[in-house]
């Protein structure tokens, strides 16, 4: 469904990502881990458009997507949520997520219909499923942090994509709240048939719940497989768990 | 609605002065809101949005002396016009963000300035257009008022429709979080750019209200001073409630009516209050009433949920 291939992406002398290579299959958890700065965030960001590769491909559905703008790549069927918390702090929750409903009905443009009465149904089904709806009526911004990530989760499924990435998705989270979110991103790609691409710098996380892995150091892919394999790779080992 | 109702049966009652001064805060106050419409829904720092009252007004004002077409149909054109320009100078505008977007809609807007102010042929130069010919059933001060307040209702009524849409509704999410609205698959610089049109459209409606009011025309309703003034009063008001433009609009004409009588220097007066609403009132007069009045209702749904 999604292939990155060779991608290079550097900021003045720095290689943020250097030949990175990627592949999802549809119906996919797939997991991309690597310690901080090894360069997960600037991939995902060449990947939904934010930022412009020096060079490679992005592949999505047979169609090169390479150098769209976001909101392109959004209406393909990419949907991302941030690593640092990205939501519209003044919109009430519900807003911030029919917002990104009314983009995928092709409705942004709709004048003098009020917003109040459009993609009600669909926004309440995706903030029911999130555990949400309680809190539909606050406005974003005073949510807590961890409530305030599952929104980002929560905007991005408005979007209805055939693939959800997800950077980051419990960054400064408490080991509970982390525990949850991993069940629900996994609930997600069982009952929705979600393909999911997640980055996570938590090894411990990331093996309990996806099958498919794959290992950045230093921009560069060192090697994607089934968890076994990955956990064996002598390189992973030096370059990541720090064993000599 | 009350307050409609006040200002239909006002007029025969007050002296005409006050009814002159009330017309022309309902047509600051459309100018204010058209303004706050890209200014505090979307975070669109329209610095020089005056120019397009002006568009408005000279569009009218050329259309009446310059040539013998239908006076209506110079009021249709008008807004029009301004829209117009307001989508050329748009579209080199979206291409920045924030702080560089009004530096260089201040330069394409006093370029535009520079030509109404010059061309004495054809704008009349710094002398203006006076005694604009308008219908006669416009031309009574009680008439003009009821003509002015029925268009300005109608439009803040369009205006808050277009707010409360899935367009205004993006328009704000842009507001919030452009980085993220283009994640959700929103094309960011068209969005904007059609809000400013829009916007601009206001702007020139505001701008035929001015020459039925005042039945000239000058290049000072283009000079960045006025689209200064407006912007204050948007801050004033409250930027990110809906009805704190007019407030502001109406605040900032009657200082410069009742204060102006007794000193000229009434701007000095306009500083400190805005110095002392910069400390204390941050979100402006209205934003400071609906934070006052509003917590308690938040506090109880919240608990509601619980």
């Amino acid at each position: 469904m999604l292939q990155v291939e060779a991608i290079d992406k550097s900021f003045g002398d720095f290689m943020a990502v250097d030949g990175a290579n990627l592949t999802v299959d549809k119906g996919e958890l797939v997991a991309v881990i690597g310690p901080n700065g090894a360069g997960k965030t600037t991939l995902f960001n060449l990947i939904t458009g934010q930022l412009k590769p020096d060079r490679g491909k992005v592949i999505f559905m047979d169609e090169d997507i390479t150098n769209l703008p976001p909101y392109q790549i959004c209406k393909k069927g990419v949907a991302r949520s941030f690593q640092i918390v990205n939501i519209f702090p003044r919109l009430s929750v519900f807003r911030n997520v029919q917002v990104a409903v009314i983009s995928q009905q092709r409705k942004s443009n709709t004048l003098f219909h009020p917003a109040q009465g459009i993609a009600v149904e669909e926004t309440s089904r995706i903030l029911e499923s999130l555990g949400l709806i309680g809190k539909a009526r606050n406005t974003a911004g005073s949510l807590s942090h961890g409530d305030q990530r599952i929104l980002e989760i929560a905007i991005a499924l408005g979007n209805d994509p055939k693939l959800l990435v997800l950077d980051e998705p419990t960054a400064g989270m408490s080991p509970e709240e982390t525990g949850a979110t991993m069940n629900l991103i996994k609930q997600l790609a069982e009952t929705r048939g979600l393909t999911i691409l997640f980055c996570e710098h938590d090894m411990d996380v990331v093996f309990g719940i996806a099958r498919n892995i794959m290992v950045m150091h230093q921009g560069r892919t060192i090697i994607q497989g089934k968890p076994e394999q990955v956990r064996e790779n002598e390189e992973v080992l030096r370059a990541y768990l720090g064993v000599e | 609605m009350a307050i409609f109702i006040v200002l239909l049966v006002l007029p025969p009652i007050i002296p005409r002065f006050y009814t002159y001064i009330l017309t022309l805060m309902f047509v600051m106050g459309l100018l204010a809101m058209s303004l706050n419409m890209v200014l505090g829904h979307g975070m669109i720092f329209q610095f020089h949005h005056g120019v397009f009252y002006g568009v408005g007004a000279y569009t009218v004002a050329l259309m009446l002396t310059k040539t013998s077409l239908p006076v209506w149909l110079g009021f249709a054109a008008a807004p029009i016009a301004a829209a117009v320009v307001g989508l050329l100078i748009g579209w080199f505008c979206v291409r920045l963000t924030r702080l560089y977007f009004g530096m260089l809609q201040i330069a394409l807007g006093s370029l535009l300035y520079v030509i109404v102010f010059r061309w004495y042929d054809f704008t009349g130069g710094d002398d203006g257009i006076y005694g604009i010919p308008m219908p006669s059933i416009l031309s009574s001060s009680k008439n003009s008022y009821y003509f002015i307040l029925i268009i300005v209702a109608i439009s803040l009524m369009l205006i808050y429709l277009i707010l409360k849409s899935p367009f205004g509704t993006t328009l704000e999410a842009i507001r919030d979080n452009p980085q993220r609205c283009e994640a959700v698959g929103v094309n960011v610089r068209r969005h904007q750019l059609g809000a400013i049109v829009i916007a601009t459209f206001f702007a020139g409606i505001a701008g035929v209200l001015f020459v039925v009011l005042e039945k000239f025309v000058h290049p000072d309703l283009l000079f960045w001073v006025l689209s200064l003034e407006i912007f204050i009063m948007c801050l004033l008001g409250g930027w990110f409630t809906f009805t704190g433009p007019l407030l502001g609009a109406a605040i900032m004409m009657a200082l410069r009516t009742f204060v102006g009588i007794y000193t000229e220097y009434w701007t000095l007066i306009l500083g400190v209050i805005l110095i002392l609403l910069i400390f204390f009132l941050p979100e402006g007069v209205m934003g400071y009433f609906l934070a006052k009045f509003q917590p308690r209702a938040k506090e109880v749904t919240e608990r509601g949920y619980e």
